[in-house]
This record gives C-alpha cells, structure tokens and sequence, in this order.
C-alpha cells in the first residue's frame, strides 16, 4: 500500500470545495451535488481501502507520510504530516463514511434553498480540515485543522445569513472557541518551550522518557482541555452548541453532533500519554464530562424545540465521552463517539425528515402521530433512539455500559459519585429521547396543515427572511423524504443497531473487538502493561450488575416518557405547575440554568463597557486618534502660518527678499560682534 | 583724484533709490527701471575697484553684467507686453492670480 495515497484523503476534498466555490455558481444544481458527492465518495473509499489493508497486516502499524520542513526556524521545525495508526483509522471512517451519508441526504434536503452550491463548497471544505484534523500528526497541523473546521462550522451556523439570530450564532460559536483555541495555542507554545517539538511522536516519546508527572504537564493538559471544553461543547464553554442549532439540518448532524464536537475527544485521545502524566487533568476532565452530562440532560428534558433537544442530548453524550477519557479509559470514550456519531447522525436526519415533512415545523407541539405517516422516517428514527437511551442491543447500550463500567471501577469515592451521575444521566437521556419518540410520533396530530397555506414555500427551516425560495409546488400535507434522504437515514440505523457489536464485552460472550483494535495506541508497550485478559475474571458479576442497573435506568426513562406523554399527555405541565418547587425548578430548566444570561451580565457586559470605554473611548480616541488628529491639525496649523508669507503679491515678496538682505548684511557685518553671541 | 569712497558712496546711494522705488511703486515698468538702476550701481562699485586696485578683471565684469542686463530688459519687457495683453493692467497688485 502506497502511503504517498494519505495526501489524497484531505485533498480530495478540498478539490471539491475549490471547484463548487469558483465554478458552483454557474453549474447546475446536479452537477454540484456530483461533484460534492464525488469528492467525498472518494476519500471515503482510500479509507475503506486503507482499513482493509490494516486488517490484512494484522498486528499494530502505522503508516506515516511526511513533506519537506513547513516552518523551519533555528532548532525547530514542523512538516507537513499525516499519520494512521488504529485510532486515526476509526476516526477516518467515521467522518468520511457518515460525512459521505451526510453529504448524501443533503443533496435531497437542500433541494429547494438557495445557495446550493455555497453549502455543499463550504461542507467539502469542513470534510479537509476534519480529515486534517484527525490525519495530522503534529500539534501544529492538528491546530490548523481544529481552527479550520471551526471556520466551516461558522460559515455553516450563518449559513441563512440574511436571517439574524443565524448571523449571531455562528458568531458566538466563533467566539466562544476561541476562548478555547487560546487555551489550545497557550499549550503549544509550552510544548515548544519544554520539548522543542510539536509532533506527537517526539513529544510523546520524550514524556515517556522522564518518570516525571505532575507541575507544568498537568498546566499543559489543562490548557488543552480548555481546548476541548471549547471544541466539544462542554461545561463552561458549551453555550455555542444550541445555538448552532441555527444552521441547517445536515450541517448539525454532521458537525454538530458526528464529527467536529468530537475533536476535543479525539485530541485528548491522542494526547493520552500526556494526560496519563497528568492525573490531575484527568480528573479534571472526568469531573467535567460528568457535569455537563448531567447539566445538559436535565435541560433537555424541557425543550420543545427537537432540534434543541438533540443539540442538548450531543453536549450530554460528549460529557460522556470526557468522562471516559478522564477515567484513562479512552478506547471505551472512542467506542462512544464512533458509536454517538452513528445514532446521534440518524437522529439530527430523522428529524430534519420529520421537520422537512412539516414543511418547516420544528416544535414538538405542534407534531404528533406521525409514526404511520412517514414510517421509514419514524422506523430509523427508532432504532436511534433505543439506541442513544442504551436499550439493549442497541450501539449506545454497549459504549455507555464500558463508560459507566470504567468509571465505577476506576474505584474510590469520587467515581462512584461520578458514576451515579452517569447513572443518572442515561436515566435522563432515555427520559427525554423518548418524551422526543412519543410527542413526534405518537398521540393524535398536533399539526395543523392549513396554518400555513403557502405551503410549498416553506419547506425546512422556518424564514421569516428575505432568502427567495424556490416556489415549486409541493403536494400538501405531510409526506415522506425522497429516497436520496431515507437511504442514509436506513443505513445509519442499521449502524445505530449493529455499531455497538464491536464492542460487546466478554461478560456478554463477546469479545471487545475494539479495544483491542485500539490497545496498540493507548497501550504500545504491552511487556509493561497487565496481560489483555481484563473484567473476565476481575468483575465479570459486577459488570452484569452494573449493566442491569444501567438498563433498568433506562427502563425507568422509557416508563416515565411513556407514562407522561402517551398515557396521560398534559400530565407534565400539571406536574410542572402543581407547586411553587416544581415551577421554579421547571422554569430554571426552561431557562437553561439562566446561563446565558449570567454570561451575558458577568462576561460579556462588563466587557464591552471596558471595550467602549477603556479601550474604545480612551485609547483609539483619545490615544491612537488624537495623536492623529494633533499631527495633522498642527501641520495645518503652521501651513496657515507660513501661507500668509505666500501672498501672491510680487511687491510683498520684494520686501521680503530686501528684509533678508538687510538680516545677511547685518550677520556679515555685526556677526562676530559679542551681543549676538 | 577723486577718492574710491565717493564713488562707493553713490553706489550705495543708487543702490538704496533702486530698493525704495522697487518697493514702493506700482507701475511693474518703473519696478522695471529700479531694478536696471541697482544693476547700474552695482557696476559703478565694480569699476570703482578695479580702478583702485589697478585690474581690468572689475572692467570686464561689467561688460558681463550690462549684457546680461540687456537681455533680461528683452525678455522682461516681452513678460510686460504679454501681461498687458492679458490683464490689461500694469499695476502688479492685480497680478496676483496665483495667489489661492
């Protein structure tokens, strides 16, 4: 296999953004969706090549592509360089075959929007920084990708520009990144400092070395996980994903909840030996995944708005993901995100089915008995759902499982409290998907199809905006997606069902395909490590306990959801007004924890009034723009001055001409006289 | 003999007339003539000391000086015609067009 092929995945793409950003204007809608697909089929197929290839060789390998030096400068220099190794692999597939799918039921849903072109260049361009992103195998490179898919993310959150509360989301998730992006580049330059070297092999290999852990390690891996709180959403920087909600339906599902927001995941994957150096920041990572995993669940238990609630339920599974990766168990924290970025793809694409089937309706009240109308829609939907609310034997059951087994195992007071939290959350997340399941596809209909007579003109995304759409009569009333869309939507739900096979722990006569697939990454030293024969023996009763437990959590969801919203449906708002408790509590989920609100009094006001005042009013005006103003107004000044001497009057210059004579003949003749000196 | 100083002496006091008519008349053709004066005043100190110091070097400077002169009353009295021409005027504080 010829390793020159790797420059190709990413390139590939970004030959389809160049030729749908220059010539998609002119071309027909056909010929860019081709396109698009094409360059995406592509890398995907180098992947699947490449997968097959790796399996063939058998035991751990690496392949490796380098260029000439990027950046040279005196003892330190970074190449362009990609690397595969077992987990870049998974991640490869992962983005290039649900990227494909995605791009797949695209072509269908942005059929009838304007600017068809720009959005299927501006999702290529996210497919080459994601693939550079997990492809890299220096700090530097990945960096670039990681600011580069924040650029597409922003580009598509703003996607309905026209439209302002699109315009600011896809602002604040730029701003609020970088916060992060700060704490990432902050890490990097302390990387140089202590290593002189920014790829992961030197890097890693020189941590290995020393025995040292703890100190400026520890401020390292903190830094980068301010990174990952910014990238992957996660407690105190995921106000950016709900918001991002803006965007269109495909681009959440892709960026939003597959493949980018799991950067921050991957990143701290990858860095694992640093992390391992640093238990401090490991804890701190478990600390915070828990958190916002709780965090997030209970608001989306109230949202009515379904793209919300999975926008809430993604920043509750990527806190999952974290508190994986800060229990060191960062194969089962993979496991989740490759098995997430199945069901949680489905989910965003069944729901923009169901939203494209409403003509535009996104909330939940106004949806309702839709599971016969549109069956394939609510079939993969389904299986979605059981499988994000860990039913068994759906995916989500055994990734979620190995996180909560990981954690509780780890041992120690705090990861059992942190592994209630995770209990609780999967009671949570099977709570609200299935309030999701039963208010959009069970009860009677809640749609009224003659609110909105101009029908076929409001097809996907609510616009109260000046985007022209295509006025293309569409046949009234509720109808199923075009096959181009339900074909992705039934082969992520095959996914949703058989991805969590590869995981299926010993205990339960499987045998963890993928963490041994992984082991050679996060474990490259197997002499030193405990021979591979893991909970068989250790706790193979506690982990059937555990994954009881877990399953009757979920049970207990589903029993709630289905008691709340098919049995007695009204019962909820008589629960959330009965006392003055639950309206409090049900008005602060409604309110997200009024987080936004205290940022917005705590960070942002005080800071633009610093802005407009300090910096504003006093250094660009009073500064910058002054000293401006004094340079030129006293030039002015003195050309005034000197202008009175040119006053176009030949007899005025004569006296002037005679005066400086008189003053020469004065200084020749009194010059050495001692007054003047 | 009559001594260098006199001659300097009404030199200066040419040269002095020649400044004062230049700035205090109008008429550009009489600034003209002042100016033809200071030149002729120039030329008698010239003269005045090549005769003190016995070289003919003063002499024939002056030659140069009344050439000069000749050519420039040329070209000064064609600039005169030509405003003239133009203004219609020939008192100089309404020539002042370039002025703003």
């Amino acid at each position: 296999m010829n390793s020159q092929l790797l420059w190709l995945i990413p390139t590939l793409p970004f030959a389809g953004f160049l030729t749908n950003g220059t010539l998609g204007r002119r071309l027909p809608r056909a010929a860019v969706a081709a396109i698009a697909l094409l360059f995406t089929l592509a890398p995907a197929l180098i992947v699947a090549r490449l997968w097959s290839y790796m399996q063939s060789v058998g035991g751990p390998l690496t392949l490796s592509v380098s260029s000439r030096p990027w950046i040279a400068v005196s003892g330190f220099s970074v190449n362009f360089a990609f690397t595969v190794d077992h987990l870049t692999l998974i991640m490869l597939g992962v983005v290039t075959g649900v990227g494909f799918l995605i791009h797949l039921y695209s072509v269908g849903y942005m059929e009838h929007e304007e600017g068809y072109w720009r959005f299927f260049a501006y999702l290529n361009l996210f497919m080459f920084f994601m693939l550079v992103l997990v492809l890299s195998s220096s700090f530097l490179l990945l960096f670039v990708g990681w600011e580069g898919v924040g650029l597409a993310s922003y580009l598509l959150i703003g996607f309905y520009f026209t439209k302002d509360s699109a315009a600011n989301a896809g602002k604040k998730a730029f701003i609020v990144n970088r916060i992060g992006d700060f704490g990432f580049l902050l890490a990097m330059f302390l990387l140089i400092q202590h290593y002189g070297s920014l790829s992961f092999d030197s890097v890693f290999s020189q941590i290995s070395a020393t025995q040292l852990s703890g100190g400026f390690l520890t401020a390292i891996a903190l830094l980068l996980v301010l990174g990952a709180t910014g990238k992957s959403a996660q407690i105190p920087l995921y106000i950016w994903l709900p918001d991002a909600m803006e965007g269109p339906t495909p681009v959440s599902a892709l960026i939003h909840a597959a493949t980018m927001v799991t950067a921050g995941v991957y990143m701290i994957a990858r860095c694992h030996v640093l992390f391992d150096h640093a238990p401090a920041a490991l804890t701190v990572v478990a600390i915070i995944g828990a958190l916002t995993a709780l965090l997030a669940a209970t608001i989306g238990m109230v949202q009515h708005d379904i793209k919300r609630v999975l926008a809430y339920s993604t920043i509750s599974q990527l806190g999952y993901m974290f508190l994986a990766c800060g229990v060191g168990a960062y194969s089962a924290g993979i496991f989740h995100l490759m098995t997430h970025a199945f069901f949680k793809a489905l989910l965003f694409l069944a729901a923009g089915s169901v939203i494209h089937a409403l003509g535009g309706e996104q909330d939940m009240r106004r949806m309702g008995g839709l599971r016969t109308r549109i069956p394939i829609t609510f079939w993969t939907m389904t299986s979605g759902v059981f499988a994000i609310a860990g039913i068994y034997p759906f995916a989500g059951f055994f990734s979620k499982d190995e996180i909560l087994y990981q954690v509780f195992h780890h041992g120690g007071a705090l990861y059992i409290l942190l592994w209630l939290v995770g209990l609780a959350t999967a009671g949570l997340t099977s709570f609200y998907m299935f309030r999701l399941w039963f208010k959009t596809f069970f009860g009677e209909s809640r749609f009224d199809t003659h609110s909105e007579p101009d029908h076929g003109a409001a097809v996907h995304a609510r616009r109260d905006t000046t985007l022209v759409m295509e006025s293309e009569p569409e046949p009234h009333g509720v109808h199923e997606s075009p096959p181009v869309m339900t074909f992705p939507l039934v082969v992520l739900g095959v996914l949703s069902v058989t991805g969590g096979w590869v995981g299926i722990p010993f205990v339960l006569g499987g045998s963890n395909e993928i963490e041994h697939f992984l082991r050679p990454v996060f474990h490259p030293f197997p002499a030193l490590e405990v021979p591979f024969v893991p909970e068989l023996v250790s706790g193979g009763a506690t982990e059937v306990i555990l994954a009881l437990i877990s399953l009757l959590t979920a049970a207990a969801g589903f029993y709630f959801a289905w008691l709340l919203y098919y049995r007695k449906p009204g019962e909820a708002t008589r629960i959330a007004n009965s006392s003055n408790t639950t309206r409090f509590a049900y008005r602060l989920l409604d309110h997200k924890y009024w987080v936004d609100e205290i940022y917005q009094r705590g960070i942002v006001t005080p800071l633009l009034a610093i802005s407009r005042v300090l910096l504003n009013g006093l250094v660009d005006t009073g500064i910058v723009q002054g000293s401006a103003w004094a340079l030129t107004e006293g030039t002015g000044g003195l050309g005034w001055l000197v202008r009175r001497v040119q006053s176009g009057n030949i007899r005025s210059y004569a006296g002037w001409l005679a005066l400086g004579a008189a003053c020469v003949i004065v200084i020749v003749l009194f010059g050495h006289h001692p007054l003047l000196h | 003999m009559v001594p260098t100083a006199y001659y300097l002496v009404l030199a200066g006091v040419l040269f002095c007339i020649g400044i004062a008519a230049f700035l205090m008349k109008r008429n550009i053709i009489t600034i003209f003539m002042s100016i033809e004066l200071m030149l002729n005043a120039v030329n008698l100190t010239f003269v005045a000391f090549a005769h003190m110091w016995h070289q003919v070097s003063g002499q024939i400077f002056v030659f140069f000086v009344m050439v000069v002169a000749a050519a420039e009353a040329a070209v000064g009295l064609a600039i005169i015609i030509a405003l003239f021409r133009v203004r219609q005027t020939l008192n100089v504080d309404q020539v002042n067009l370039l002025k703003n």
